[in-house]
């Protein structure tokens, strides 16, 4: 089925199923009540997940397989949201050509880029590509103006031509749309006590991240994909055993640059905004949080990694020191202050706090991420512990290897 | 003329002459040692016919072509494969993987882009690899991590990977160094099994004559970078410049 083995094919439906029914899913709490801010349902939190999901998937095709770890893949991700913006701005407000040219930009510039980085590995490797993003960063902040319109960000703007689409009489901005189907269109149902969100540019967002997803298991089982593990596991064999190392790294870069673009031009599609920091190392340095947070080289991994952080930073950033104290107002003021104080650290702008402490612990205590996680849990209930290599790697690299 | 033919190579590292004047020539289907005592400059040869190395002076044909200048993939898809004194393999993926991987770059080259196949859908090349490991007796260990099995398995292993290319030279560097007596008489069975059972041509690198004495159809012994004296087994034995050679080095390591 669709050239996956059934044991694939079930799991494929199960990604789609929970991605169909994430509005439902991620509101399990009633309206007005306590916990109703730990609902996730909301259309721009749910696509922000589904795009870093697209993010970090193809970013583990190059890193989780090949153990090439990039930290300039944020550039990849503003092109592709340049690109995207330019054809919002030039073309049409519908998103399609602006999504194929985000992915084309992201595969052109990442041919460049890796080109040159993969002439080294390891550690060399990954300054160099950290080098090139912050380059890409500064042209984009600065240099490339006229491209970017630096500080202020790319924006829409009521002059631009947009040959393709009718003339816009209406004094306001054009919204992102696919064929008429406006993307911040959402239709909200109220059922027991919640209300579900619909939104359009959730879903558009969503059934790509599961395309991709498929994408990604096909490469994953395919010889290709095989032989990206190979370079990981032994370069030297490789050379000696008539395969060249080279092409394949830099094919397993491209496409992961061409993921990479592909979120970035799914963001401008959900916010018409594309502005230099989100080719700045903190942005690499997040996909490469997300893909080691969930498991580097399993396939469900990065998608965990990216839901994680992506809700925890939305909640934590949430809570500030008046909704602390009203949490611990029951406790008499001595023991409440000092209490909100050392919990307002944690929370809302201490967020990377708590993220950074999580992420230690994850590497020290679980070093294949929430997967082995999951899969130790699983190996609680479970008697007899299934081996498959393939779904379940032994051990996820180390961030050091 | 030999498949193999090592016209004049010379090697200078700084000021050392690793090599110089190395003429040999292997025949095919016919098992070549070349021995040496400890720095005579066998690596190094080896080196200078997989592409690892280039000679200074020299050539070096295979098949009527020359290798020098080529990538050890390039040489390596011409036809010599090689196995390492501490076994290569990827350890990371399973002991099937590791033989399929050989087979895949026969049938493709040193890269092709198939990235929407399924690995488990390549009847040909699962057979192929089967067959290959149930040939060497590995079939039962085919799921397992390449990274757990045993020394010996290992070199056994990547015996499987080389021979599934079905190499025209197989290139042995020191195939028992650092084993235990037990895996050498294992190693040594398998290449006389391997001999036995299969057309095959092979080049082994080796310190210890012993280990080479019951396999190879020919003999050559390298000093100080240059081929003292190439013969038969029975007659390098005996050989007094062998001797000679061997002499200076009997109190060191071993
Ligand atoms: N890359 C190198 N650089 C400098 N000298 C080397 C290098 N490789 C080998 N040599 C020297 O060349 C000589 C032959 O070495 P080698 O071929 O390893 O000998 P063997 O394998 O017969 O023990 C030794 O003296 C060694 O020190
Ligand atoms: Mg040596």
């Amino acid at each position: 089925m669709l050239g996956l083995e059934r044991k694939d094919f079930v799991f494929l439906i199960v990604v789609l199923a929970l991605t169909l029914a994430a509005p439902i899913l991620l509101n399990p709490f009633p309206e007005n009540s306590a916990l109703a801010q730990f609902n996730a349902g909301y259309p721009d939190l749910m696509q922000r997940i589904a795009i870093f999901a697209i993010f970090a998937v193809g970013f583990n095709i190059l890193f989780g397989l090949t153990g090439y770890l990039s930290f300039g893949h944020a550039a990849f991700l503003g092109a592709g949201s340049y690109a995207a913006m330019w054809m919002f701005k030039l073309l049409s407000m519908n998103i399609l050509p602006a999504i194929v040219l985000s992915v084309l930009i992201g595969g052109l510039f990442s041919l460049l880029i890796g080109y040159v980085s993969l002439r080294r590995s390891g550690i060399y490797f990954s300054i160099l590509t950290l080098a090139f993003a912050q380059m890409s960063f500064n042209l984009a902040y600065s240099v490339l103006t006229p491209l970017t319109n630096g500080e202020t960000g790319l924006q829409l703007a009521l002059t631009d031509p947009r040959v393709l689409d009718a003339a816009n009489n209406s004094g306001s901005l054009p919204d992102t749309a696919l064929f008429g189907l406006a993307m911040n269109s959402t239709t909200k149902v109220e059922m027991l006590g919640r209300v579900f969100q619909f939104n359009v540019g959730y879903y558009v967002c969503g059934l790509i991240s599961v395309l991709m997803f498929y994408v990604a298991l096909r490469i994953f089982r395919s010889p290709f994909g095989m032989m990206l593990r190979a370079v990981k596991s032994n370069q030297n064999r490789m050379n000696y055993t008539g395969l060249s190392p080279r092409p394949y790294t830099l094919a397993a870069f491209v496409i992961s640059g061409m993921y990479a673009g592909l979120a970035g031009g799914l963001m401008a599609s959900m916010d018409p905004l594309a502005g230099a920091e989100r080719m700045q190392w903190t942005a690499s340095g997040e996909v490469v949080l997300m893909t080691i947070l969930g498991g580097a080289g399993t396939m469900l991994g990065p998608v965990l990694g990216a839901g994680f952080i992506k809700y925890f930073e939305n909640i934590f950033s949430k809570i500030n020191e008046t909704v602390l104290h009203g949490w611990f107002s029951a406790l008499p003021h001595a023991i409440q202050d000092p209490l909100v104080w050392l919990a307002a650290r944690f929370t809302g702008e201490g967020w990377h706090l708590t993220l950074g402490v999580l992420f230690m612990l994850v590497v020290i205590f679980l070093p294949g991420g929430l997967v082995e996680g999951g899969q130790r849990i699983g190996g609680l209930f479970r008697r007899r512990k299934t081996d498959d290599p393939e779904h379940h790697p032994k051990r996820a690299p180390h961030v050091a290897e | 003329m030999g498949i193999l033919e090592v016209k004049n190579v010379g090697k200078r590292f700084g000021g050392l002459q690793a090599l110089s004047e190395v003429n040999l020539s292997v025949a095919e289907n016919t098992v070549h040692a070349i021995i040496g005592p400890n720095g005579a400059g066998k690596s190094t040869l080896l080196n200078c016919l997989v592409g690892k190395l280039i000679p200074d002076t020299g050539s070096v044909l295979f098949d009527g072509k020359s290798v020098l200048g080529r990538k050890p993939h390039e040489i390596n898809q011409m036809g010599i494969s090689r196995v390492f004194q501490t076994p290569e393999i990827f350890g990371d993926l399973t002991v099937l993987e590791n033989v399929m991987i050989p087979c895949f770059a026969r049938r493709d080259g040193a890269f092709r882009m198939h990235a929407f196949e399924r690995v488990k859908a390549e009847a040909g090349i699962l057979e192929q690899a089967e067959k290959m490991l149930s040939d060497l007796r590995m079939l039962e260990k085919a799921h397992l991590h390449a990274g757990t099995l045993s020394r010996g398995d290992k070199r056994r292993l990547e015996m499987a990977m080389c021979l599934v290319q079905e190499p025209k030279l197989l290139l042995l560097d020191e195939p028992t160094a650092g084993m235990a007596r037990a895996d050498t008489n294992n190693t040594i069975d398998l290449l006389k099994e391997i001999k036995a059972t299969r057309p095959i041509t092979m080049a082994i690198i080796e310190h210890d004559m012993h280990v080479v004495f019951s396999l190879a159809d020919r003999i050559t012994v390298l000093a100080q970078g240059t081929p003292l004296v190439e013969d038969v087994p029975e007659n390098i034995k005996g050989n007094p410049k062998v001797r000679e050679a061997y002499l200076g080095e009997t109190q060191d390591a071993e």
